[in-house]
C-alpha cells in the first residue's frame, strides 16, 4: 500500500485560554478545510471546553521571517523541507489551557 | 529566501554550541542529517506506540463494568490518540508527512513498543497498564520533556500532563478492586504477574546492548540510560506495590543498602528481542486492526478532499 | 498516588467541563409530578444516550482519521455523561426501577441499571441500538439522533424537575455541536465522491424506518417528542436539500423502543456491555 494519494493539509492551531491572553500557538492538525480544522482543533486541543476562542491557518499560508545570513542558525538547508515551521515558543512552565 | 552560502563547519559549530547550552533546535535550524533521522525514528516510533497503544485497552471500552469506569477508560483512549497526533506533528516539522508516516508503520518498517503486543485478559489489566505501563511510560518521557529539539519536547509536555492521569486511575482502579472481593484481588495479582516483566522491557535493551544510545545521549534526544530510567521505575514501583498489597513477581527483588536502590532479576531479553521482531502475542492483530482502520477510512479523507477542493473552486 | 483521588472524578483528563451540572440544583420530586413517570422518562431519555454512546464507543480506534478518532469519543463521553445524570435521576424518582442486587452489594444506582436489566427492559430507540456500519452509517445515524434529541432537550430546559432542566441546559450545547458534526459530515459525504454519495444514500435508506421512532408521540409527564416533529423534519428537509439528497421514502418500522420493542443488536450489545459487572455483583470498581 502506498501513502494517501492527497493528505488533508496540516494547519497550525492557536488558542486563547482565557480572556485576557494572547492566543497562543498550540500545535497543529490535519483538516479538509478551513471549518473542519476549526472543529477538529476544538476537539483535539481543547476537549470540549467553552468560552475559549480558537484560531487555524493552514501552514502553508504562514510566512516565516526570513533567514538572516549573519546567523548561520538560519541558514537555509537547500532541499529540505520546512513544511511547519514554529513560532510561537510555549514556555515550560506556561500552565495548559 | 536569502541564499547566501555559510560554510558547513560554522553551521556544525553553531549546531554543537546549542546543544552544549542545553538551548533547543528549532525546526529552522540547520542540524545534522544524522540528528534529523535519529528524531524522526525516535518520535515516529513513539508517535506509532500511542496509535497502537490505544487497542489493548480499546478493547476493554465497551465490557467496562461501571458507567464512571467507561467514561475514564474512554478518555484515557482518546488521549493516547491526541498523543500520537501530537507526535506525528513534531515530526511533520521536519518535513515528514502523517502519510509518510502512517506508511511506516503500517508496511513494518517502522516499530512500535513491544509492550503492546502483550494482550489483555482482564479488567485489571486496564489498571495494571495504567500503573505499570503508563508508569513506566512516564519515567521514559519526563526527560524527554527537556529533550533537545523544540516541537519534541513540547508535546512531551503536554503528553506528560496528562500521563499522570493514566497513571493515577489505573492505580485507583487496582486499590478500588483490592477493597473488592476475593475473585477481585485475584484479578489484580494475576494482572500484575503478567505485565510486570514485559514493562521493565519497555526501557529497552540493557545499556551493553543498545548501540545508538551513546550519541542520542549527546545529542541530547535522550536523556537517561536504559537502565537507569529501569531502577528508576523499580525503586518507584515497589512502595507502590506494598501500599496496593500485590507482590511482584521476581524472587530476585530486594532493598540493597549499599547501593541505595533495589537489584532485581534480569527480564527474559529474548523474549524482548523476538516480540521486536514480530512474534509477540498479538503482534499481527495490532497491525491487522491498524491497517483496516486506516484501509476503511480512505473513501471518507478522500470524500473530504474532493467536497474542499469543490468549494474552494466556488 | 494515594485515597485523594478515589471518587471524585473531576480532575480526570476527560473534558474540561469540570462543573457540576446540579450544583444548587433542587432534586426533591415537585409537587404534581408523578415520580414514577418521571422515573420512566429520565429512562427512555438516559437509556437512548447510554446505547448510543456505547455504539459510537465501539469507533475508538477505528476512525478514518486521528481527528475524527477523537472527536467521536468526545461525543460518547458528552451522551455518557448524559446517561450516568438521567439514570440516576430515574432511580432517585423512583427507586423501584432499579434492580435489586445481592445483600450489601456496593453497585450504585446509575450502573445497576445500566448492567443489570434486561434488554426488554430497555426503553431506547432502536436507531441507537443497531450495530454499527461504515463512516456514513455513523454520520447518518448521529444526525437523525441529534436532530431529535436537540429539539426534545431545548423545551426539557424549562422542566417544572429541576434535575431534568439542569441536565437538559448541558445537553443542549453538547447535542446542538453533535448535530453541526453529522450535519457537515452528511453534506460532505453526499456532495465528496461518488462513492462516498452511494455509501451515504445505502445508509439513509437503511436507518431511515428508525426515525419516525424519534418523534413518535409518548403521553405522560415530559415533552412529548411527537411535538417536535415538525421541527424536525424542517431540519432534515433543509440538510437534504442543502445537500442535494432525497428524503427516503421508506415505511416506518412499527412499535417503540420505549414500549419495550427492540432488535436482536441489543441484546447482543448488552451481552458486552454487562459481562464484567454481571460476573462481579458485589464487585467495586
Ligand atoms: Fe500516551
Ligand atoms: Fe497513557
Amino acid at each position: 500500500m502506498s501513502a494517501d494519494r492527497r493528505e488533508w493539509p496540516l494547519y497550525e492551531v492557536f488558542v486563547r485560554g482565557k480572556r485576557g491572553l494572547n492566543h497562543v500557538h498550540v500545535g497543529s492538525l490535519h483538516a479538509a478545510d478551513d471549518a473542519m480544522a476549526v472543529r477538529h482543533a476544538r476537539d483535539v486541543y481543547t476537549r470540549r471546553n467553552e468560552g475559549v476562542s480558537i484560531w487555524v491557518v493552514r501552514a502553508d499560508a504562514i510566512t516565516a521571517s526570513s533567514p538572516d545570513e549573519k546567523d548561520p542558525m538560519f541558514a537555509p538547508s537547500g532541499d529540505k523541507v520546512y513544511r511547519h515551521p514554529t513560532f510561537y515558543d510555549i514556555p515550560d512552565n506556561v500552565p495548559h489551557m | 529566501m536569502t541564499t547566501t552560502p555559510v560554510e558547513p563547519e560554522a553551521l556544525e559549530a553553531a549546531f554543537e554550541a546549542t546543544i552544549a547550552r542545553h538551548d533547543r533546535i528549532e525546526p529552522r535550524d540547520w542540524m545534522p542529517d544524522a540528528y534529523r533521522r535519529t528524531l524522526v525514528r525516535q518520535m515516529a516510533q513513539h508517535a506509532h506506540s500511542e496509535i497502537i497503544g490505544m487497542q489493548p485497552e480499546g478493547a476493554w471500552i465497551g465490557r467496562a463494568p461501571s458507567l464512571r469506569r467507561k467514561a475514564i477508560l474512554l478518555a484515557k483512549v482518546q488521549d493516547e490518540a491526541g498523543h500520537g497526533l501530537y507526535l506525528y506533528s513534531a515530526c511533520e516539522t521536519l518535513g515528514v508527512s502523517r502519510a509518510e508516516l502512517t506508511d511506516l508503520l503500517l508496511t513494518g518498517r517502522q516499530k512500535y513498543s513491544s509492550i503492546f503486543n502483550y494482550p489483555t485478559l482482564s479488567y485489571a489489566d486496564v489498571g495494571t497498564i495504567g500503573w505499570l505501563v503508563d508508569g513506566a511510560a512516564i519515567c521514559n518521557q519526563v526527560p524527554l520533556c527537556r529533550t533537545s529539539y523544540g516541537p519534541y519536547g513540547r508535546a512531551m509536555i503536554r503528553i506528560c500532563k496528562e500521563e499522570s492521569f493514566h497513571q493515577r486511575q489505573g492505580y485507583e482502579l487496582l486499590m478500588t478492586m483490592m477493597r473488592g472481593t476475593d475473585a477481585q484481588r485475584e484479578m489484580v495479582q494475576e494482572s500484575v504477574n503478567r505485565f510486570w516483566w514485559p514493562a521493565l522491557m519497555m526501557f529497552g535493551p540493557p545499556d551493553t546492548d543498545s548501540p545508538n544510545s551513546a550519541r542520542s545521549m549527546a545529542w541530547g534526544i535522550k536523556r537517561n540510560s536504559n537502565d537507569e530510567l529501569r531502577q528508576k521505575f523499580v525503586d518507584m514501583t515497589v512502595p507502590q506495590a506494598e501500599a496496593l498489597g500485590v507482590t511482584l513477581p521476581d524472587p530476585d527483588l530486594r532493598w540493597n543498602e549499599e547501593r541505595g536502590h533495589h537489584d532485581f532479576g534480569e527480564p527474559d531479553w529474548d523474549e524482548l528481542a523476538a516480540v521486536i521482531r514480530g512474534e509477540g502475542p498479538c503482534n499481527a492483530q495490532r497491525m491487522a486492526h491498524r491497517r483496516a482502520a486506516h484501509e476503511d477510512g480512505a473513501w471518507v479523507r478522500e470524500a473530504a478532499s474532493a467536497f474542499a477542493e469543490r468549494a474552494g473552486a466556488r | 498516588m494515594n485515597d485523594e483521588y478515589a471518587g471524585d472524578s473531576s480532575q480526570w483528563a476527560f473534558g474540561t467541563g469540570f462543573e457540576d451540572p446540579l450544583a444548587g440544583v433542587d432534586t426533591t420530586v415537585p409537587p404534581g409530578v408523578d415520580p414514577a413517570e418521571l422515573a420512566a422518562y429520565c429512562l427512555m431519555l438516559g437509556d437512548d444516550a447510554l446505547i448510543m454512546s456505547q455504539r459510537l464507543s465501539e469507533w475508538c480506534s477505528r476512525a478514518p482519521d486521528l481527528e475524527e478518532d477523537i472527536a467521536l469519543a468526545n461525543m460518547a463521553l458528552d451522551l455518557l455523561g448524559q446517561a450516568r445524570l438521567l439514570l440516576t435521576r430515574a432511580a432517585a424518582a423512583d427507586p423501584g426501577v432499579v434492580p435489586v442486587l445481592p445483600e450489601g452489594s456496593p453497585v450504585p444506582a446509575e450502573d445497576a441499571l445500566a448492567f443489570f436489566r434486561d434488554a426488554e427492559q430497555f426503553r431506547n430507540v432502536r436507531l441507537a441500538e443497531v450495530e454499527n456500519g461504515d463512516f456514513a452509517h455513523v454520520v447518518v445515524r448521529l444526525l437523525l439522533f441529534s436532530v431529535a434529541r436537540l429539539a426534545v432537550l431545548e423545551r426539557l430546559r424549562t422542566s417544572p424537575d429541576q434535575v431534568l432542566a439542569a441536565v437538559a441546559a448541558k445537553g443542549v450545547k453538547e447535542v446542538a455541536y453533535h448535530r453541526d458534526w453529522a450535519g457537515r459530515w452528511f453534506l460532505t459525504l453526499a456532495q465528496g465522491t461518488e462513492e462516498s454519495r452511494r455509501r451515504l444514500e445505502a445508509a439513509l435508506d437503511a436507518l431511515w424506518p428508525y426515525q419516525a421512532e424519534l418523534v413518535a408521540p409518548r403521553p405522560g409527564f415530559g415533552v412529548d417528542p411527537a411535538t417536535v416533529r415538525d421541527e424536525v423534519d424542517a431540519v432534515l428537509d433543509q440538510v437534504f436539500a442543502v445537500s442535494g439528497v432525497e428524503r427516503p421514502d421508506r415505511a416506518p418500522l412499527p412499535g417503540t423502543g420505549g414500549e419495550g420493542a427492540h432488535t436482536g443488536a441489543l441484546a447482543a450489545l448488552l451481552a458486552e456491555m454487562q459481562v464484567v459487572a454481571r460476573a462481579h455483583p458485589s464487585g467495586r470498581w
